[in-house]
């Protein structure tokens, strides 16, 4: 203890109290077992990276105050907004889902993205190759087909991870690139509508193709599968051997081999279902929203479902308020677009929120204690 | 013969802005510290290069400001690191989502704007009459140069020198650098901040010559082919030219291909640096199954002096 105290800088002769120095020494110390972090953390994140950005909105000739207002009211302050926000927090809340399965057992799953593109394009070749099936066999083929496809294309990570030890993080992103590809591809070649003026998508889908909305407004039967998944997804965790075998495997994964789970076959069973929650999310996108395929479908629903995950820690009430803000945080990028921003300007804000988040989680790690 | 030429040219042009960006990351990866933010910081390289070299014309403007603003993102990773210990992998993504959306915000005004001759070339006639390195070297810009440059010289450091020797205990073993006596938290933060410039400087390169003009998201996963190439590597510097080089060739085949006017549309051509990134790295786990992959051994692992081991 006397040498750390002579290493920190402190006199040799502590207990002197005429050299104690008058103002009491404060000491940081690392506490790994302290993992718990106060409720408040996330908001005061979001606030952080709020104050952060509108220094680089100022800096970009415009009042950050009034694109925070702008973007609040564009959002939330309209009936319009107000549903338009929940529209956006499906695909959030569906993809959040999914990669928090993943992230329950440390499999860094980046590539919701191209989960959510491959299960869009798959809803899709139906209403190509079948296009005059009644409603009731179009849409339940649909859906099958979207949450089959991302599925698949979950499994093109898990597998060589599973068997050739390949970093997940890159061969998800790669996957993404390929999925744009892909649908880049589709939209501007073979799929093109013929009578779209050379717009970059696919013809409207029919009324039997696409998904029941409520009432007059944009909002889509796809907000009950989100939430039915969001209930699936508590309960699978709490109370099957399922979850508890995953919860187990997210824990100590060493342990969870000597105990007899497979890792690799829990593996691919997570990556399926990640992944399928992923595709049914491109389905909904395209058959509830859009009504076809189209270039740029999604503004990286992939991508923010990441921090959706990471800032609701993983829990299902927590999911799915964040997706609803986070919904909100896309409308309102799309809505200071008239101030001459760019809607990237709400990519930037959630950047800074993950950073925040982490950096908050961890001063909840740090004890501090006065030095004597 | 003159067709392996053209390629090799254009692998070289395509492949050292990657050859930076996987130089920095060996350099932070050695010392421990997992660096997944190569894509954000390689745009925020490129757009402060672009916003730089219009407003001022001169380079010498540029390059200064490419390296104090990766080094300010460096300083940030090391912090949240190093310092606060998060976990490494979050922290690269954070930066990865953050820098791509920073740089289309900052770039939203000079967006397409061509940039021509920024870098200048040094030419040397002399090497024109050498056969077949003539023509390769003898009009290379300043970059590429440099990007040689510091292959050599990471590699004298990190495999002939005292201090590379105390790189490489860093990364296998913290515990036991400290006991020799090594600064380990000086040590990494001094290893991140010089990688993340050098990753910083690849996206100055992409952007000053291989496609001079800023366009949103103009890496397009080339830092994630980065982390990839670190692997591919086993995070050694000379392997790391050779590798950027051979997805450099890929990037540039697909070109050729459709310029030859293949019927394969371009999108699929498109996807094989991509394809084969993954299974370049499928190919790696199974020839190296139950052997040591290289990598260093804390690799990821945040050090904590109190912790019992």
């Amino acid at each position: 203890m006397n040498g750390k105290a002579a290493a920190a800088g402190m006199d040799g002769d502590a207990g002197s109290a005429r050299r104690r120095p008058a103002v009491p020494r404060l000491r940081f110390e690392f506490d790994p077992v302290r993992t718990g972090s106060p409720w408040w953390m996330p908001l005061a994140a979001v606030f952080a990276a709020l104050a952060v950005c509108a220094v680089f909105i100022a800096a970009g000739g415009t009042d950050p105050l009034a694109v925070y207002k702008k973007m609040l009211t564009g959002a939330f302050g309209t009936r319009f907004g107000l549903t338009e926000t929940l529209v956006k927090a499906i695909p959030l809340l569906l993809c959040g889902i999914g990669v928090s399965i993943a992230y329950r057992i440390s499999f860094w799953n980046i590539g919701a993205e191209g989960q959510f593109l491959a299960g869009a394009m798959a809803a899709t070749a139906v209403t190509i190759y079948m296009p005059d099936l009644p409603a009731v066999l179009a849409l339940p083929l649909m859906t099958a087909a979207g949450i089959a496809a991302g599925g698949l294309w979950g499994l093109l990570t898990a597998l060589p991870r599973a068997y050739f030890q390949v970093n997940e993080l890159i061969s998800s992103l790669m996957l993404n690139y390929i999925a744009l590809l892909l649908l880049d591809y589709v939209v501007f070649g073979p799929w093109r509508d013929p009578g779209g003026l050379n717009f970059p998508g696919s013809p409207m889908f029919t009324a039997d193709q696409s998904l029941p909305a409520f009432g007059s407004t944009r909002l889509h039967f796809g907000l009950v599968f989100a939430l039915a998944a969001a209930l699936l997804y508590a309960f699978t965790f709490r109370h099957t051997r399922w979850g508890y075998e995953l919860r187990l495997i997210g824990a100590n994964p060493e342990a969870a081999r000597n105990a007899g789970i497979s890792l690799n076959k829990h593996l691919l069973l997570v990556m399926l279902a990640s992944g399928g929650l992923a595709g049914l999310a491109g389905m909904a996108e395209v058959s509830g929203v859009a009504h076809r395929l189209m270039y740029g479908i999604s503004p990286g629903y992939g991508y923010t479902a990441i921090i959706v995950a990471w800032i609701a820690r993983l829990h299902p009430v927590g999911l799915i308020v964040s997706a609803f803000l986070f919904g909100g945080l896309i409308v309102g990028g799309y809505s200071v677009q008239t101030l001459g921003l760019p809607s990237a300007t709400s990519e930037m804000l959630q950047g800074a929120v993950l950073f925040f988040l982490i950096a908050g989680a961890a001063f909840g790690m740090i004890r501090i204690r006065r030095v004597r | 013969m003159d067709l392996i030429l053209q390629i090799v040219a254009a692998a070289m042009s395509s492949g050292t802005p990657l050859l930076f960006a996987v130089l920095g990351g060996i350099l932070i990866e050695r010392s421990g510290i997992i660096q997944l933010g190569a894509e954000g910081i390689m745009l925020m390289g490129a757009v402060t290069a672009a916003l730089l070299y219009l407003h001022t014309g001169s380079l010498a403007a540029a390059l200064p400001a490419v390296l104090a603003v990766s080094a300010a993102l460096g300083l940030l990773h090391a912090f949240l690191t190093v310092t606060l210990r998060v976990n490494q992998i979050v922290s690269g993504l954070a930066m990865t989502l953050f820098g791509s959306g920073l740089s289309a915000f900052l770039g939203r005004a000079i967006a397409g704007q061509p940039m021509p001759g920024a870098v200048p070339k040094l030419d040397m006639p002399v090497l024109d009459g050498v056969p077949v390195i003539g023509v390769l070297v003898a009009h290379l810009d300043v970059l590429t140069w440099l990007s040689f440059a510091l292959v050599i010289a990471l590699h004298l450091y990190i495999y002939r020198t005292s201090w590379g020797l105390h790189l490489r205990a860093l990364g296998d073993s913290p515990p036991t650098a400290d006991v020799m006596g090594i600064p380990v938290t000086a040590f990494r933060y001094g290893c991140v901040i010089a990688g993340t410039m050098l990753i910083g400087l690849g996206g100055a390169d992409l952007l000053l010559v291989f496609s001079p003009a800023w366009i949103e998201d103009m890496t397009a996963g080339r830092g994630w082919i980065a982390v990839a190439l670190i692997i591919f590597a086993r995070w050694n510097p000379l392997r790391a030219l050779l590798c950027a080089y051979f997805f450099g060739a890929l990037d540039a085949l697909g070109f050729r291909i459709q310029l030859i006017g293949s019927s394969i549309p371009s999108y699929f051509l498109k996807m094989i640096p991509y394809a084969v990134t993954i299974l370049v790295l499928m190919y790696l786990g199974w020839r190296n199954r139950g052997k040591p992959s290289g990598s260093p051994e804390s690799l990821g692992v945040p050090y904590i002096r109190e912790q019992r081991l």
